[in-house]
């Protein structure tokens, strides 16, 4: 059980895999995401599901190394298997639930950062496929940090690309760029923005400037992801949620994003603690 | 009268050393022990301690064999009744239960018998090669679903199996034992050698695990049994949801669910420097809650190196929590603040806990549950000063099974509705334990299992 059958670095840090998981491959849905353990002394992580395929059995996962649990993740080879991946978890996209011929009339934009832009992958190539006009922005700090480039031109009809430094596409952040896209005359009528907590905040803003309604995916810590622990709560509209339940999607401009923020380094000394460990192991 | 054998004492980790690793508290009788404690059973005509027991256990009868020195007598009497005796010889409120209704309370110290049941479960495991073999009926080819691996689930699925049922039991984390893997610490639950074998006990009548399936969101009722071919399925999911107070400042950094912070250190290892889980107590940690599970995070935390104080709004003749867990923990030198209850958490200028502001309360009238009613003192309000707030405030069942399960209806808390016997209103569908009952006791879930099983039974055979 959950084989990794594919594996490939998408960039120094960031890698895809394949991983056999039937009965939540059958189940998933965009806007959902799932837990791997990598051995039986490592950690539950969170991860947005980048893909599925029911047939195969199979769900697709994008990892980037940031502490010790997500290098241990990258560290796994094809043939390797997790000691488990659980999920679905959370709410599927709230567009799912809406009557096509609605969803038609809309124009949506999502604004996709970093490794935030696998999970928006599923979202737009389910919208795409139903005929729903989608675009997409990626934004990354360098052009050769860009991920799913080729994958993503293939499910939206416009893909804008942005990075910090101007070595590709758009000189300047996403936020610079949908305001660009906007001034310019394209007219959204709904905004999905998947990234890192602090660009998803001023993506916000930006949206709320523009009257455009959006979307956020909060990647909060997380322990069993079904709703016992509560380490994932957030305020949302003044009210505490668990975003493993009740998300992980919220309406951005109800997201107490400075509270998110802190939340989420919540264990910041330990983790640094546990990569200066390995460092001497 | 002749002169009584006083109880006999259980031997224990001394407080001082056993504060600082998380080894369990108590070492249980020796074979003279168990055997001297179970002569001080009178064999009471009526014995009133059955009746007490929530699944009945014929205690004089596994107590009378103790005494004559046949443990795996003993252990198959305890063996019709309880598929848990070493969870349940450690974690039952006896008390409340078999002991506190013992005729030889009355006078003296009641009888050990959790101490004696205990020792006949550890007795067996440590003799595999004595230990009664279970009796399974022949398969009957049957398949029944059993959702959830805590103590009700597990009770269920081994009867089941024990009936010939094909059983396979989905739990939701990547291990089995529900609350008994998550909730109950190391130190009162030692899990590799002991839980893990009451779950491989289990498996050996030929249940089935799968974990990390998640009913409701993996899998739901109606595609096990419509595309599975499951007969009948039963919900023993506990309950996992936690409170919080709703007072200011329980999103700061350092407010954690006592859920959270046992899940980490006991599903996780947390505490063990080879496992990768964090965790974060501090230098001083409030729990707030009176209960088994306020006591298990307090005296985790103790543990984890921190000064640990339990904020309890009644007194200390009102804690829910076992005898013996708030005994263990006050000799363990957690500070009991009673009449107590917090109003706000204050946090410093980043973010994290620095003090809990709390007020004074006193006891009123008696309320519904019969416990006089907390009210508080006015103008009483002052700050303890501390970097961890655990709370420890009781859970509730969690909705997904039944909102994702149509015609599964739930009561006023949230439980699943069911009758006595686990039917609910769903046609082959059964439930039990505390995602009925809301939280309560591993026995009586285990009671509520077993029940179920029985029920199932005839569901299917009609």
């Amino acid at each position: 059980m959950y084989k990794i059958i594919k594996k490939e670095m998408l960039n120094p840090t960031v890698c895809r895999m394949v991983v056999e998981a039937p009965r939540l491959a059958k189940a998933a849905a965009p806007g959902q995401f799932l837990i791997v353990l990598t051995d039986s002394k490592g950690e539950r992580i969170p991860l947005t599901i980048s893909d599925y395929d029911p047939e195969k059995g199979t769900v697709t996962i994008v990892t980037q190394k940031i502490g010790v649990s997500s290098c241990n993740i990258v560290a796994m080879e094809c043939g390797d298997s997790f000691a488990g991946v659980v999920g679905p978890l959370g709410k599927a996209s709230d567009f799912m639930e809406m009557p096509l011929e609605e969803l038609r009339k809309e124009h949506f934009i999502f604004i996709a950062g970093g490794v935030g832009t696998a999970p928006v992958y599923p979202q737009a190539k389910w919208l795409h496929e139903r005929g729903v006009a989608v675009d997409v922005i990626i934004g990354a700090k360098t052009g050769d940090l860009l991920i799913y480039k080729e994958e993503m031109a293939s499910v939206c009809s416009a893909l804008h690309i942005c990075t910090d430094d101007g070595s590709e596409g758009f000189h300047g952040m996403v936020t610079a760029l949908l305001e660009k896209l906007v001034a310019e005359g394209r007219k959204y009528t709904r905004a999905v923005a998947i990234g890192p907590m602090i660009m998803m905040k001023f993506t916000t803003l930006t949206c709320r400037k523009l009257g455009l309604p959006v979307t956020v995916s909060l990647n909060t810590l997380m322990v069993d992801g079904t709703g016992m622990c509560g380490a994932c709560r957030v305020s949302v509209g003044g009210k505490t949620r668990f975003a493993c339940v009740d998300g992980p999607e919220f309406d951005g401009y109800e997201v107490d994003f400075d509270e998110a923020m802190r939340r989420q380094g919540q264990y910041r000394t330990e983790e640094r603690q546990a990569i200066e460990n390995q460092g001497r192991a | 009268m002749a002169e009584r054998i006083p109880r006999v004492p259980v031997r224990e980790q001394d407080p001082k050393v056993r504060a600082t690793n998380f080894d369990e508290v108590c070492f249980g009788y020796n074979e003279a022990e168990a055997t001297l404690e179970a002569s001080r059973c009178l064999h009471c005509k009526n014995p009133r301690c059955v009746g007490a027991c929530p699944v009945g256990i014929d205690i004089p009868g596994f107590i009378a064999r103790v005494a004559q020195g046949d443990f795996p007598g003993a252990a198959s009497v305890i063996a019709r009744d309880s598929s848990l005796p070493a969870v349940c010889g450690r974690v039952c409120p006896q008390e409340t239960q078999c002991e506190g209704s013992c005729i030889m309370g009355v006078r003296f110290e009641p009888v050990a018998i959790g101490k004696l049941e205990r020792f006949v479960a550890d007795w067996t495991r440590e003799h595999p090669d004595k230990a009664p073999a279970p009796e399974v009926a022949p398969a009957n080819g049957h398949k029944v679903a059993v959702i959830g691996s805590g103590p009700a689930g597990l009770a269920c699925a081994g009867d089941l199996a024990k009936m010939g049922y094909d059983v396979t039991v989905f739990e939701a984390l990547h291990k089995a034992g529900g609350v008994l893997e998550y909730g109950i610490p190391e130190f009162r639950l030692p899990k590799d050698s002991v839980l893990r074998h009451e779950i491989g006990a289990v498996a050996d009548l030929g249940v089935r695990f799968e974990t990390n399936v998640i009913v409701g969101r993996t899998v739901s009722i109606d595609s096990l049994m419509d595309e599975e071919g499951f007969e009948a399925v039963f919900v023993g999911t506990g309950a996992g949801l936690p409170k919080f107070m709703g007072i200011p400042g329980e999103n700061l950094n350092g407010v954690f669910s006592a859920n959270e912070f046992l899940t980490r250190n006991n599903l996780m290892k947390a505490f063990r420097p080879d496992y990768l889980t964090p965790i974060h107590a501090g230098r001083k940690v409030c729990v707030v809650g009176g209960g088994n599970v306020a006591m298990d995070a307090a005296r985790t935390a103790l543990r984890l190196g921190a000064e640990v104080h339990i904020v309890y709004r009644r007194t200390e003749a009102e804690l829910p929590a076992r005898r013996e867990e708030v005994h263990h923990a006050v000799e363990e030198g957690i500070v009991f603040d009673m009449l107590t209850n917090p109003v706000e958490i204050l946090g410093d200028e980043k973010g994290w806990v620095r003090a809990l502001r709390c007020i004074r309360m006193e006891l009123g009238e008696p309320d519904e549950s019969g416990r006089r009613s907390p009210v508080p003192v006015p103008g009483s309000e002052f700050e303890i000063p501390t970097e961890t707030v655990i709370m420890a405030l009781g859970t509730s069942p969690n909705p997904l099974i039944a909102k994702t399960t149509a015609g599964l209806e739930t009561g006023r808390r949230g439980g699943i509705t069911a009758d006595p016997d686990g039917a609910t209103t769903r046609k082959g569908i059964f439930a039990g334990g505390d995602a009925v009952s809301g939280a309560a006791t591993v026995i009586l879930a285990m009671g509520a299992g077993r029940r179920a099983a029985a029920a199932i039974d005839r569901y299917i055979r009609g």
